[in-house]
This record gives structure tokens, sequence and C-alpha cells, in this order.
């Protein structure tokens, strides 16, 4: 199951990457390579096996509902590329095709 | 500079008199501009370190100090100190402060240790020679041509190099303990959920963990002692008691020792081989108990590592996208190419490598053939330890294949580099905790590393037979 060219610019496009067409031609045979390597998982039956997410398996880990502060919006502002007073700032939204 | 084995010896001296605090930290300040070619830190806190320095002496004086007090430490630069830098060793951070403390930093400061800076490490923890930093590659002291190992290299370099009493780094799939073998000091990864993960900037949640690096057994199960434990701000972290690694070091039980057949097989360095082996004769002699014991999912443990980490990553650095915080590239004209631009100019090589792997592995039609299957897989490898530990107590490997290689020689291949931490990432896969102790040196002068793994939770085991091959066998 090769990867093309064209698959790995689409998946680029779902990670909001760009490559220029050199970075693409050295990076499919690499992804090929490493997903080919993957492919060995298929030598094992799982079909009865239950999937793992957590190595330490807990359920149902509450805590208390109480309302407490985290940070200041002056905080939440702090490491911003670019703000005013209140926001974060981002090239308009609405309307951008 | 007075001689001092552990932190124990280290806080009598102080107490005494025979050190004095102050000039202990200007001598570290010293061997990291000395050795700065080794490239060991992303950021250097001198004169904070020179004040804290002050302050513990006063503490000593009065009585009022903690456990740690004048313990010099250098943390890994994923790890958020509030008010200071936090870079991941990457561009899109680089001009990121903390707005926090993590968990296990914090509580390195209540003890009264002294945090001296922040280590160069791969960027966001993803690398195993420390080549793929926005800061530069680190440089193993024991042989500059060589990688120090990574992710957390600068960790490693900063205690082999003596530029700090301890540090802690991170452990994903082996980042603590295979540059502890590389550099030739102690590294232990805990248990998943032992220590907090809140302030550990995400790479693969289900498989992170924070750990020291240091120069005894001693130290390392004195770091543990005050860094694990339950934490409100991180729900995985998990409520068991801690027991006093440092006081019960002095124990003595022979474990059955097993011998996983997979972790000595074809691809393994004889003269780490044999190290290990005489290890294991030498226990034997001292009547351990010793069995041969068998992983057979050790072949499937790298693809499974990578399909679930790349998943894992992909959608953690989701977040980094030119918006809230972090880099902003110059060029765009509207949201989307902000968002494209940003982490194109921002990310590095490997890391978006890893994004795309990742992305792919959880795209729509793949999901099931690569994320479900590798995470039934990773059951099975669980199951393979649950199995083997019902026979012994604890298992010894090799950390490495091979002894730290040269630098540059891998940084072409991904999947060779990825097939080098074959040892390291069935730990974090189970969940369960182990050790690199450093056992000597080959021919040609480089640190062999030994792994110890235990069950989950069973850190004390694993620190009871280091310190006992630490003070009986290596010396």
């Amino acid at each position: 199951m090769a990867v093309t060219k064209d698959e790995v610019e689409k998946i680029a496009k779902l990670a909001k990457l760009k490559f220029s067409d050199k970075e693409l031609e050295d990076f499919t045979p690499q992804i090929n390579e490493i997903l080919g390597y993957m492919e060995k998982l298929n030598e094992l039956d799982t079909e009865k096996v239950e999937p793992l997410s957590h190595p330490v398996e807990q359920k149902n880990v509450f805590r208390e509902d109480k309302l407490k502060s985290s940070i200041t919006t002056e905080e939440a502002l702090k490491n911003a590329p670019s703000k005013d007073e209140h926001h974060f700032k981002v090239p308009k939204v609405i309307g951008d095709k | 500079m007075t001689f001092y084995k552990n932190h124990k010896e280290k806080l009598e001296l102080l107490q005494s008199g025979k050190l004095n605090l102050v000039d202990n930290v200007n001598h570290f300040l010293k061997n990291i501009e000395d050795q700065k070619d080794l490239n060991a830190f992303n950021f250097v806190f001198e004169e904070e370190t020179i004040k804290s320095a002050k302050a513990v002496e006063q503490k000593i004086k009065n009585n009022t100090a903690g456990k740690l007090a004048g313990m010099v430490i250098a943390i890994k630069d994923v790890l958020a100190y509030k008010d200071h830098p936090l870079t991941c060793s990457s561009n899109i951070l680089k001009n990121f402060t903390s707005l926090y403390t993590a968990t296990a930093v914090q509580k390195l400061i209540d003890e009264d240790a002294i945090i001296i800076g922040k280590t160069n490490c791969d960027e966001f923890a993803m690398g195993s020679s420390n080549e793929n930093s926005a800061f530069g590659n680190v440089l193993n002291p024991v042989n500059k041509t060589r990688v120090p190992g990574g992710s957390s290299g600068g960790s490693a370099v900063s205690v082999a190099a003596n530029l700090c009493d301890v540090s802690l780094g991170t452990d994903t799939g082996g980042s603590i303990r295979q540059p502890a073998a590389f550099c030739g000091v102690y590294g232990l990864k805990p248990t998943y959920g032992r220590v907090s993960r809140y302030g550990l900037t995400a790479f693969a949640s289900s498989f992170d963990t924070i750990g020291p690096f240091a120069k005894s057994v001693e130290d390392a199960a004195l770091v543990m002692e005050v860094i694990s434990g339950k934490d409100e701000n991180d729900s995985t972290s998990v409520k068991k008691e801690i027991p006093n690694y440092l006081s019960s070091l002095s124990k003595s039980k022979k474990f059955k020792i097993g011998i996983p057949k997979e972790y000595f097989a074809e691809g393994l360095d004889e003269e780490i081989r044999d190290a290990i082996l005489d290890i294991v004769d030498e226990l034997k002699l001292e009547g351990y108990e010793v069995k041969d014991v068998s992983l057979p999912m050790t072949e499937y443990t790298i693809a499974t590592y990578y399909i679930l980490t790349t998943a894992e990553a992909s959608s953690n650095l989701a977040r980094f996208d030119g918006a809230r915080y972090g880099f902003r590239a110059a060029d765009y004209k509207n949201l989307n190419e902000m968002y494209l631009n940003s982490r194109t100019q921002g990310f590095g090589k490997e890391v978006k490598r890893r994004i795309m792997l990742g992305t792919y592995v959880l795209s729509s039609g793949y999901y099931d053939a690569y994320y479900r299957k590798a995470q039934k897989v990773r059951r099975l490898i669980k199951e393979d330890f649950d199995k083997v530990f019902s026979e012994v107590d604890l298992l010894i490997t090799p950390t490495t294949p091979t002894v730290a290689f040269k630098i540059g020689e891998k940084s072409d291949d991904p999947l060779q580099m990825y097939l080098s931490d074959i040892y390291t990432t069935s730990a974090n896969l189970a969940g369960i905790p182990g050790i690199s102790i450093p056992i000597g040196k080959n021919s040609e002068n480089l640190p062999i590393g030994l792994q110890i793994l235990s069950p989950q939770f069973e850190e004390e085991k694993i620190f009871l037979l280091s310190i006992h091959i630490q003070n009986e066998i290596t010396k």
C-alpha cells in the first residue's frame, strides 16, 4: 500500500503544513518506508483483543465541582503574537474563502 | 571543589560549613561556561541561582531547609517554570514564557532545590540523538564526535559533565534511559502516572513521563521520592503510597531476575552483550536466581510505538497555530495561510515528519488499520510483561543495542533512528518503570548502560537492585 506524492500532499493539507516539491520527494519514500515497516503488525491476529489507550487503566477520575480561578486576561495575552487590550488578533475569518 | 558522592554527603558538608553553597553554584556556573561547546543548556539562570543559594544557605543555618536543600538541578526545556522561557527547543515557542510551574518542578523547589537552568533537547522531545533542536546539537562529553542520545540529551550531559548535581528529563520511548546510557549516568523512567505531567508539554500523552538523571542511585531515589504522587491537575496521575525510596535502599533482597531472550538477539553489540551478561553472572554467583524468559511481542514494539505516539503527537501539536501564543509567520493573506505558514516555518523537520505520520494513521480509512490495530497490539505487549512478571521480580536487559553513535550517522535515515529505540519503547507501551545504570565502558571508551525493568509502581525494587550493582559490582 504505497502512498503517492499526491496523498502526502493531502495529508499535509490536513495537518496544516506545506512542503516544497523537493521536500515532498524526500518525504514520500521515507513515509512509505516507515509505513511499510508498520504493516508488520498485520502478522498478528487481534480480532479478540480490546484496544488499550492508557497503560494504567483508571476509571472515573472525578474532582469536586468547585469554581476556581485560573489565569487572568492579561496573562492569557502575555504570549500572544498579536493582540489588543482584551483579545487575540487574527486575520478576518468571516467571508473568507 | 569539595568532593561529595551524593546529596546526603553534600548536605552534611553544607551543614558543617565545609562546603559553601554559593561557591558550589559558582563552580557549576563556571563549568557551564567552560563547557559551552557541549550546548547542554538552552537557558542558564545565573543571578537567580546565586540568589537562591544564599537563601538556602541561610535556611540550612536556621535548620529550616527541605530534603533537597542545596541540590543544584537542571530541568529539560519541555517543563514549565513560571516566568521563565519554555521553548521545547522549537522555533515555534522561541519567545514563550511559562504562566505557571510544572508540579514536578514545584515539588523540587518546595524542598529547597536550586534550579540552575533549562536543558537542550530534541524538538518537542522527538528524537534519539539531540540532533533535532532549534538550539543546535548537544555533544556527548565522553566523546564529542558522538551524540549524547535523546531526547533529553542536554539533561544527561548536564549531569555527566558535572554542570549540576541532578537533572530532570522526560521519557516517552527511552528519552531518559537512552541518553543516560550514552553519557554514563543513572536515568530513571518512572511508572506512567507516578509523577504528575502537569506542566510538561505534551508529546504523546499516554506515554510521557518525567524522571531524574543522577550520578548515584541514592540521588535518583531521593528525587523520585520528592516528585512522585497524585496531583489534582493531572487526572492520569495515580493515588498510591509513595515509598521512602532513599531510606529503603538499605534493605537487602535477592530478587528473582528474568533475562528476556529477545533483548539479546541479533542487532545487539557484542561488547554490550558481554558486559551485561558479566553483571548477570556476578549476580548468579551471589545467589540471585536468574531465569531465561521470553517477551515474544518485542518485535512489534517499534511499529506500535511509532503509530501511537505520532498519532498522539499530531493531535497534541495541533494547538500550535500562531493564534494565541508562539511563533506567527510574517506573511499570510488569510487565516488558513496564517496557520499553514506559522506551522511550516515554526516546526522542524522531524516534528513535521511525525505530525504527518500521525495525521495519516488517524485519517479516515486508515484509522482502524493503523491506530486501532496498534492500540490492540499495545495490550498484547502489556500482557507479555504481565505474564513475565508473574514469574520474575525484575528484568535485566541492555538499554541500547549500540553505544553512542556518531553525530550525523543516522540523521538522514529516520527508520534506522527509530529502530535504535528497540529496548526502551516497550516500557512506555506497558507503562512500567525502568532505569539505565552505567556499568562501564567499551573498547572505544564509550559508556554502556544496563536497563532494569519492574512491574508498574515497583520502582523500589529497581532502586534496590541498582544500588547493589552500584555498590558491590561496578563500584
